[in-house]
């Protein structure tokens, strides 16, 4: 890689060890990718809970901070595993909590922001169009390319913290033109996506069948304008399925006003092009293994919640119980709940029994696994596609339901 | 040395030499979503590796799912002395490539031809990332 002055500089140890070692390995990972420089960034998101990191992990983070690692940009931290206030109710363990009070506080040390959210794009920071950041999480990276026009890699705890740490990333993927370009149609004419689920489904079906975090699906067709939350399902699925980085829809997305431009010129004539219907969507519905029924838990989550679903499910549960012997449990980031409990829709929430959390999502619970063997849950009902994907190292059987039928389901103990 | 068996192109290679046993994997990977990282094994009910143990092993995946764990999970699972000898991937993400180099864990992406028509689980083969090239070395018993 070319390195400027200033990175010569860093190299050398000018700027302290740690800021050495975190620009030292970016040079390897940019180097397999064949980055010829660094770019500079504005913004940086990482995640950082102790479940991920384990023993190692919270090392290293207390090595980079006495080796006086600082960061030079903003940077926010993603969910995290611990919801402190329900930790002793949900069984989690005392020395991990212990623990993950180390890893805030050592984050902290380094000047980072432990902001504790995946929907930073929602609640904090929105980079312009061709702004360069280094985010972390993978929804946020699909929201950041495709929605705001904005560049970054996936860039996971270390890459992110090295990032802000030297202020810059190396320039691959989706930081250059090349990578942003379309790489096959999804017609959306003939889906309805009337549910925060639908848009989940969409993204499963392409990303599952479209393994590739270079390919970017070009929507078309959808009739009417998305909104955020809908969006936010899409990406975070497509990342999820597809380990996808971008999309583009057209006449949505800056980068899309049309579809030539999408393809940065014109479309090529052998181009992939695949359906998604209401069809499609209702078979993916269908396709789950209920196994023996079991509906006793039920989570939205993964991404965690804004204020405008925090609101739509207050009205769901309001005056309803969930059943006897079942969960239902809701996440979202500090701010959305603070929002919520002065507008009041926390309150029926609560008094339906729903289990609201702060700063984490569940998949990455501490303690998950041991959490559901203790209440001999099997089956995990969700309204998010991501989720649904994402926990099953820990043996859940997942299925996707709509978000009123997700409500039903928790206050019924009855999965249809 | 005696000549490998068959000889494999990588595009794009980190790490240093290393020689074992081979998994080959019809499937996707993703250390959160498929991956128990307190024992090594796939543990995702339906994995076409479900039960299997990666560690000590080069690991052959087609593709890369999810999921930005691996930044830090391939470091834990060193530490843990659980993890696999190296990665070989057909496609990757940025993710495993972080993940792997902050753990010092071999990694590649793209090959030629698809090891899935030449290697099988239980093989012995050797990967050189300075060369861009797998081996295969001997069958498996």
């Amino acid at each position: 890689m070319e390195l400027t002055a200033d990175e010569q500089d860093i190299l050398a140890g000018k700027s302290g060890e740690a800021a050495r070692r975190a620009l030292a390995y970016q040079i390897e990972v940019g180097r397999f990718f064949g980055a010829r420089r660094f770019v500079p960034i504005t913004n940086a998101h990482v995640m950082g809970d102790i479940e991920v990191l384990g023993d190692a992990g919270l090392s290293f983070l207390k090595e980079m901070r006495e080796l006086g690692a600082r960061a030079r940009i903003p940077i926010t931290t993603n969910a995290r595993c611990i919801d402190f206030a329900w930790a002793e109710r949900l069984g989690q363990d005392a020395g991990e909590c212990a623990k993950e009070r180390e890893v805030i506080a050592t984050m902290q040390g380094m000047n980072v922001l432990t902001t504790d959210t995946c929907i930073n794009y929602q609640t904090l920071y929105q980079p312009h169009v061709g702004e360069r950041v280094a985010w972390g999480d993978t929804g946020t990276c699909i929201h950041a390319n495709s929605l705001c026009g904005a560049r970054t890699n996936f860039e996971s705890g270390p890459a992110a913290l090295a990032a802000a740490i030297t202020g810059r990333t190396p320039e691959y993927g989706f930081q250059l033109d090349e990578h942003r370009r379309g790489s096959f149609i999804v017609d959306l004419s003939d889906a309805t996506l009337a549910d925060l689920a639908d848009w989940g489904a969409v993204g499963k079906l392409v990303g599952e069948s479209h393994q590739n975090y270079f390919a970017v699906p070009v929507f078309t067709g959808f009739r009417r304008t998305p909104l955020s939350d809908e969006l936010k399902q899409l990406g975070c699925a497509l990342a999820s399925y597809g380990s996808m980085g971008m999309y583009h829809m057209i006449g949505v997305t800056p980068e899309a006003p049309t579809l030539e431009a999408a393809f940065h010129g014109s479309v090529p004539a052998d181009v992939e092009r695949m359906v998604v219907d209401d069809a499609r969507i209702e078979a993916v519905y269908r396709g789950y293994d209920l196994g023996d029924g079991d509906a006793r838990l039920v989570v939205f989550s993964g991404p965690q919640l804004s204020l405008f679903e925090m609101k739509t499910l207050s009205e769901l549960f309001a005056g309803r119980q969930v059943a006897r012997g079942s969960a239902c449990f809701v996440t979202t980031s500090n701010g959305v709940l603070s929002a919520a409990r002065k507008l009041g829709y926390l309150d029926p929430l609560e008094k339906a029994g729903v289990a609201v959390l702060e700063g984490v999502c569940f998949y990455i619970l501490q303690n998950l696994t041991p959490m559901r063997e203790k209440n001999g849950w099997r089956n995990m009902i969700s309204n998010s596609a991501k989720i649904v994907n994402i926990i099953g190292a820990h043996k859940f059987r997942t299925i996707l339901r709509r978000t009123a039928d997700c409500v039903e389901i928790a206050c019924t103990g009855k999965l249809s | 040395m005696s000549a490998p068996l068959a000889t494999i192109t990588l595009a794009r290679a980190f790490g240093p030499v290393v020689e074992g046993e081979a998994i080959v994997s019809d499937e996707g990977f993703s250390p959160r979503y498929d991956l128990d990282r307190w024992t090594g094994l796939i543990t995702k009910p339906g994995h076409k590796l479900e039960g299997l143990s990666i560690k000590e092993k080069i690991c052959f995946f087609p593709t890369a799912k999810g999921g930005i764990a691996a930044g830090w999970a391939f470091n834990d699972i060193k530490a843990k002395g659980i993890a696999p000898k190296a990665f070989v991937f057909g496609v990757t993400n940025p993710v495993m490539v972080q993940g792997a180099v902050l753990a010092g864990i071999p990694i590649t992406e793209g090959w030629s031809p698809d090891p899935r028509t030449i290697i099988r689980t239980g093989d012995h083969v050797r990967l050189d990332p300075s060369r861009r090239v797998v081996e295969l070395l001997r069958r498996g018993g």
